[in-house]
C-alpha cells in the first residue's frame, strides 16, 4: 500500500542536511510552508541553499530560518519587502548570499529543472545586467539569453488538501510555485490542511499528481497567516 | 516662460491614474505593477470589461474585499488582499508567466526611475549600493506585454528629469515603453523619440521640453 502521510512535520524533515538546496513554496505569506520550515529550524541543518520567491516576511516562516542562521545562499526574485528587514541586516553585513532571478526565470528554471529540459533560451532579461556574462542568441530576429535549470534536494510546500498518494489541491492564490517546485526537487514534501481519504479528490480538480510527491503532513486549518 | 510655470498644475498621481484608465480598452488584459501603478485599478471604467491579471497567478481580479472579507490566500503581486471578479481563474506561476512572457498580456503598467527615448525602460535598481537588489516579474512584463504603459512623475525629488536619452541606472528591458504616463504630460515613445500626447492644465510644450531636458516631438 502506498502511504506518503506523515504523523508530524519533524518526520518529513529528519533526512535534511547540512548543505541541502531546499525550495520553498510562497509568494509572501500565502503558500508557505510555515510548519514544515518550522520543522526544519528545529532540525537545524546548516548552510542552506534556499530558493524562494522572497526573501521573507516579519519573523515567521522564511525569516525565522534565516535568523536562525541556516542559510547560506538565497535564490529568489524579489527580497526587497517593507518587512524583510531579517534578509535585509543578513545581506548588508555579508552573513547571506543572494542570486538574484527574475521570477519569470526562476519559474522557468524550476520549470526545466522538473520537465528534465538542459537549459532553454528566454528573452527575459537581454541586455541588463541579469544577463552579464551569460549566452545570447539571436533567433527569429530576437534576442535571447541562455538560462540553466534549477534542480533541489528538497522541496518545501503548501497545500490545501491531500491524499495517501501525494495527491494535492491548492487554495487560492497560495498555489503559486507549489506545483512547479514538487516537479524540481529529488524529495518533494507538502503540509496540507487535511489529508483527505484516496478517491475523494476529484482527479480533474487534482492540480499535482501523487507521482510528484514524497511526503504529505496535515497541519489542520487555521494554519494561513 | 514664467508665466507658464506659474499656471502650471502638474496632474496628481489620481488624475494620472484616471488617464491611463481611460485609455484602456474593453476587453483589454492588463497587469499592473506594484506601487504607483496599482492606482489604476481603483479609476477603471464600470461600464468597460477590463481583465487585470496578477503575477502570482490570478485573472480578473476585482477590488480590495471589505474588512471582514481578507482571504490571507488571496492576495495581488503587491500582497495586499483582493477579491475576484466572476468568471476570474486562478493559476500556478507557470501558467502566469507563460501569459506574462509569451505576449498574452495586451498592456502592463509599470512604475520606473528612467525611461530613454528608444523606451529602454530602468525601474528595478539604483546605483545605490546600499539598496536591496530586487526585481520580480518586471523584465518578464518588459519583453512579454504587447504593450508596456509606464506611469511616474516625470522630475525626481530633486527636480532631476526621469526621461532620458540612454539610462543611467541597471536596465530592466530594451525598447520595450510604447507609452509614458506622467505628472506634466502624456507621451508616446516613437523612431523618432518622444511625441507628445497630451499637456497637463497650464503647461506649454517648450516648459515642457526644458522641465524634461529632451528632444519631445510635437503631437
Amino acid at each position: 500500500m502506498i502511504d506518503k502521510t506523515r504523523a508530524d512535520t519533524a518526520s518529513c524533515v529528519t533526512d535534511i542536511a547540512d548543505g541541502a538546496t531546499i525550495l520553498v513554496g510562497g509568494f509572501g505569506g500565502a503558500g508557505m510552508p510555515h510548519e514544515l520550515i518550522d520543522a526544519l529550524i528545529a532540525k537545524a541543518p546548516r548552510d542552506l541553499t534556499i530558493v524562494s520567491n522572497n526573501a521573507g516576511n516579519g519573523t515567521k516562516g522564511l525569516a525565522a530560518l534565516l535568523a536562525a542562521g541556516l542559510v547560506r545562499k538565497m535564490v529568489c526574485s524579489f527580497p526587497r519587502q517593507a518587512d524583510s528587514f531579517v534578509f535585509d541586516e543578513l545581506y548588508r553585513s555579508g552573513k547571506v548570499e543572494l542570486e538574484l532571478v527574475p521570477q519569470g526565470n526562476l519559474v522557468e528554471r524550476l520549470r526545466a529543472g522538473g520537465a528534465g529540459i538542459g537549459a532553454f533560451f528566454t528573452p527575459t532579461g537581454f541586455g541588463t545586467p541579469i544577463a552579464a556574462g551569460k549566452e545570447t542568441r539571436e533567433i527569429d530576429g530576437r534576442q535571447y539569453v541562455l538560462e540553466y535549470p534549477i534542480r533541489a534536494d528538497y522541496a518545501l510546500i503548501k497545500a490545501h488538501q491531500g491524499d495517501r498518494w501525494g495527491n494535492l489541491v491548492y487554495r487560492k492564490t497560495a498555489r503559486n510555485f507549489g506545483p512547479v517546485m514538487a516537479t524540481a526537487a529529488r524529495i518533494t514534501i507538502a503540509q496540507v490542511e487535511d489529508i483527505v481519504p484516496l478517491g475523494s479528490l476529484d482527479p480533474e480538480a487534482i492540480v499535482t499528481p501523487g507521482a510528484f510527491v514524497d511526503r504529505v503532513v496535515a497541519i489542520g486549518t487555521g494554519a494561513a497567516q | 516662460m514664467s508665466s507658464a510655470a506659474t499656471d502650471f498644475k502638474p496632474w496628481t498621481r489620481i488624475e494620472m491614474a484616471q488617464r491611463i484608465a481611460a485609455d484602456i480598452p474593453e476587453g483589454a488584459v492588463v497587469n499592473i505593477g506594484i506601487g504607483m501603478p496599482e492606482l489604476v485599478a481603483d479609476c477603471l471604467p464600470e461600464d468597460k470589461e477590463i481583465l487585470l491579471q496578477s503575477e502570482n497567478g490570478l485573472i480578473g481580479m476585482g477590488p480590495k474585499p471589505g474588512p471582514n472579507a481578507i482571504d490571507w490566500d488571496l492576495i495581488n503581486a503587491g500582497k495586499q488582499p483582493v477579491t475576484l471578479l466572476p468568471g476570474g481563474a486562478i493559476f500556478d506561476h507557470v501558467t502566469s508567466f507563460t501569459m506574462m512572457r509569451g505576449g498574452h498580456l495586451d498592456i502592463a503598467i509599470l512604475g520606473a526611475f528612467q525611461v530613454a527615448e528608444n523606451g529602454d525602460l530602468a525601474n528595478w535598481a539604483t546605483n545605490d549600493p546600499n539598496a536591496i537588489p530586487a526585481v520580480g516579474g518586471a523584465m518578464d512584463l518588459a519583453v512579454g506585454a504587447r504593450q508596456v504603459f509606464v506611469m511616474m512623475e516625470m522630475l525626481t525629488k530633486t527636480g532631476v528629469s526621469k526621461l532620458v536619452q540612454r539610462c543611467s541606472y541597471p536596465l530592466t528591458g530594451l525598447g520595450c515603453v510604447s507609452r509614458v504616463y506622467t505628472d506634466h504630460a502624456v507621451l508616446d515613445v516613437t523612431e523618432a523619440g518622444f511625441s507628445l500626447r497630451q499637456l497637463a492644465p497650464g503647461l506649454d510644450l517648450d516648459t515642457l521640453r526644458q522641465r524634461a531636458g529632451i528632444a519631445i516631438q510635437a503631437p
